[in-house]
């Protein structure tokens, strides 16, 4: 055990460094991407991978994020394990064939580094891009820091290929904030991966001459319908596959996953759930009140957001007094962010329902620190007090 | 041909049959259809390489008419036919000429 221990390869890398170190040791047969900051360096390590036949990749260098997406689409189809890496504006030009990719049941992979919509243009941190795409077929999840943007990768390849899932997976991680910045990072051996991912292998191929197979014929009133209903099971499907990968993971490396993280969730009535880095942010939070003798502040982190982890959101919240729900992202007309909408769905069906309200914070990259998680915490203390929720959507940092 | 469930076909929309369009009839999409006049056919079967859908019948190395089940009346065959042996006529008179024979 201790020899083991010692022998772990530790390494100091960035969010996107270790974003090309995960796909190289997942070693796909194609990937095809188009630069976009703070997603660059992704593909520029990569570039250097295949440059230096580290890899055996075929490297498609493509003039933009439609056609990264189209040549994916197509590698996958013809049986080979495809994967790309983009952000923002570049996630909103593949828009269309998002859907399409899951549509056509096609596991891709894909890092989506957060960044802020344009317009205005800005190229910081927030969830306005990827929050976009949650209704578009693919399996969504989040990571805290730059390990988890690594176990998350080599985990999605498994979860997306499952034979009862079959769908694209986005590993998303906050830009410049989980991007460019430097941590410690525990990596398997390339052998581990590799046994770990497997081979995969495609039922219908495109190039399988002696069984031949139409991808993307029309498909009207008659069975549309079907093929969507088919899109919504195979989501369902993915939560225990989510669960059971996340575990196997845990033996292999030692850090085992579920749909959501707990974090001083028994001692808790209070409980901000978040996403993303901003969910570190809250635990030194909630370890300096704990400090200073306040224990009844929790987080659940939310790492799967498609598919929604509902159960887990009602079992963990039931009986809880207020819940701050943190957005890093706005739903423009909408009656809060997108996460706020969804966990206030799931705990609707309970009995005795927990007070809820929402944090909007960071857009566009601004700073969310612990003075303003304390500022959530303090919120969240009127209103267990008070039992009412005075502004259910509040804009945290925003200048006034 | 009844309609399958959801859990009944493959996935991803895709399709295992090869050439299985013939099952799927367009016929009822045409607007005008193509009339043949033999006596200025000439059998140059020009119509038959040029038709999109491989509607034209040709029988030793004859044209005898139109799939008219999957011919969606496109023209292309009257527009390159050097003979003037097509003709495209209104769609809706033959299917009340069909209707009128079903009532009687």
């Amino acid at each position: 055990m201790m020899a083991k221990t010692l022998a772990k390869k530790i390494l100091a890398l960035t969010g996107d460094e270790t974003a090309a170190e995960a796909m190289r040791q997942i070693n796909p047969d194609v990937v095809a991407a188009y630069p976009i900051t703070p997603q660059t360096e992704i593909v520029q390590n990569y570039s250097q991978f295949v440059a230096n036949g580290m890899v055996k990749t075929e490297m498609v260098r493509v003039e933009s994020e439609h056609s990264a997406m189209s040549a994916c689409i197509g590698a996958a189809a013809a049986g080979a394990r495809a994967m790309t890496a983009t952000c923002a504006n570049g996630l909103a030009l593949m828009w269309e064939v998002l859907y399409i990719a899951a549509s056509y049941r096609l596991p891709i992979v894909m890092a989506v580094v957060n960044r802020a919509l344009s317009g205005p243009i800005n190229i910081h941190c927030d969830h306005s891009d990827s929050m976009g795409a949650r209704d578009s077929g693919w399996i969504q999840l989040y990571s805290e820091n730059c390990q988890e943007v690594y176990d998350n990768l080599i985990q999605a390849v498994k979860i997306g290929e499952n034979k009862n899932v079959l769908l694209p997976v986005m590993v998303c991680f906050d830009g410049f904030i989980i991007s460019h910045e430097t941590e410690r990072v525990e990596i398997l051996e390339d052998e581990e991966v590799k046994n770990f991912i497997g081979e995969f292998k495609i039922e219908h191929s495109l190039l399988d001459l002696k069984h031949p197979v139409t991808y993307g014929p029309l498909d009207l009133f008659d069975y549309y319908f079907e093929h969507k209903r088919q899109q919504v099971d195979a989501m369902e499907k993915a939560i225990p596959v989510i669960k059971e990968v996340g575990k196997e993971y845990g033996r292999l490396s030692g850090r085992s996953y579920e749909l959501v993280e707990k974090f001083n969730m028994e001692n808790a009535d209070m409980v901000i759930v978040a996403l993303g880095s901003t969910a570190g942010t809250i635990k030194a939070t909630i370890e300096e009140l704990k400090e200073n003798g306040i224990e009844n502040v929790g987080l659940l982190k939310i790492r799967a957001f498609r598919p929604f982890p509902y159960e887990d959101i009602q079992n963990n919240l039931k009986d809880k007094a207020c819940i701050a729900v943190m957005d890093r992202s706005a739903s423009f007309g909408a009656l809060g962010g997108p996460v706020f909408l969804e966990v206030r769905s799931a705990l609707y069906e309970l009995n005795k329902r927990p007070l809820v309200i929402n944090y909007i914070y960071g857009l566009g990259g601004r700073e969310t620190s612990v003075e303003h998680i304390k500022k959530v915490v303090e919120g969240l203390n009127k209103i267990r007090k008070s039992k009412k929720v005075e502004n259910l959507v509040n804009y945290l940092g925003v200048r006034e | 041909m009844k309609e399958k469930g959801w859990k009944e076909i493959p996935i991803g929309g895709i399709i295992l049959e090869a050439g299985n369009a013939e099952k799927y009839l367009t016929g009822g999409w045409r607007t005008f259809r193509p009339i043949l006049d033999k006596e200025k056919c000439k059998n140059c079967l020009l119509c038959w390489i040029y038709c999109p859908d491989g509607c034209i019948i040709v029988e030793e190395e004859k044209t005898k008419g139109f799939y008219y089940e999957h011919c969606k009346g496109c023209g292309i065959c009257a527009n390159v036919c050097p003979f003037d042996a097509i003709k495209m006529e209104e769609e809706s008179k033959y299917q009340q000429e069909k209707s009128k024979k079903e009532s009687e």
